[in-house]
């Protein structure tokens, strides 16, 4: 039996690191794989108060997030590759065409 | 053993995570989060998760990193990232936050815990991991199944939309209006 701390440890760790991957990171695709990992991050967390709680619930929620997951990286890649078509990057910093 | 198996578990997750942010080119985070992916479903399997851990390896590492994959070759990037004063600042700023997070997790896990109120729902234990999940998502969580059902339509339709592009639309609406007015 793990631990309850040793997870939510692990799952704050995993946050973290997509929290400083959206932060530090430039490329557009390199901050949606951040995004992914902080919503593992959460399934984790998810996954291991259903197992603390002696429930399925968590592992439930876990697939509606999964879920929400896949649609939003299908929705958020076309949005870069259309980007990509129209001004030739997939820099953040770059893609300034609403700044006045 | 178990618990060796989740340190070694955790270890791989988040060294392949680090790497994940940290190589320079796309391709290799892309394979570093399928590893890391693939730990975080051994985690799940040692949590007594098996159906989440199936579905990890299943719908994250092979579906959604195919997209990415997929994405990052067809866009085929030449030039990494600009370095320079700004993008140094900017870079050590988000480390510092990072940082400040980090420790505010810290604080938060190392705290005290209190069972909330909770009444879970506690299945027959003879049941198989995948037919309590089944069970719950069929009977307690059925219309938040069905809407997912909505959402995946709704993401679908609206990913042909924008992959399609603005010249695309034009072209056919072009065609459209073409065909109606020689038709009379």
């Amino acid at each position: 039996m793990i631990p309850l701390g040793w997870s939510l440890a692990l799952s704050a760790v995993l946050f973290v690191i997509g929290v400083v991957g959206v932060l530090v990171r430039r490329n557009a695709l390199i901050i949606f794989m951040s995004i992914e990992l902080m919503l593992n991050a959460a399934n984790l967390a998810f996954v291991a108060f259903a197992r603390a709680l002696d429930s399925v619930d968590g592992q439930v929620f876990v697939f509606f997030v999964m879920t929400v997951a896949a649609a939003e990286v299908a929705v958020g890649l076309a949005i870069i590759v259309n980007t990509f078509r129209l001004r030739e990057t997939v820099f953040v910093d770059e893609i300034n065409i609403l700044k006045g | 053993m178990i618990p060796f198996l989740f340190i070694g578990f955790a270890v791989l997750l988040v060294a392949s995570s680090l790497m994940v942010i940290l190589h320079r080119n796309p391709v290799t985070s892309a394979l570093f989060l399928v590893l890391a992916f693939c730990s975080l479903a051994g985690i799940y399997l040692l949590l007594h998760a098996e159906f989440v851990g199936l579905v990890q390896v299943i719908v994250y590492a092979g579906a959604i990193m195919v997209l990415f994959l997929f994405v990052i070759m067809y866009m085929n990037l030449q030039k990494d990232e600009e370095s320079g004063l700004q993008s140094a600042l900017r870079r050590a700023l988000g480390w510092l936050l990072g940082a400040l997070l980090a420790a505010e997790a810290w604080m938060l896990v190392r705290g005290r815990w209190a069972p909330g109120p909770v009444a879970p729902q506690t299945l027959a234990p003879p049941a198989g991991n995948t037919q309590q999940v089944g069970l719950a998502l069929y009977s307690r969580y059925l219309f938040p199944f069905e809407i997912t059902s909505m959402l995946l339509l709704v993401a679908m339709v609206g990913v042909i939309v924008i992959a399609r592009g603005r010249a695309a639309a034009a072209r056919d609406a072009a065609a459209r209006d073409g065909g109606e007015g020689g038709t009379p």
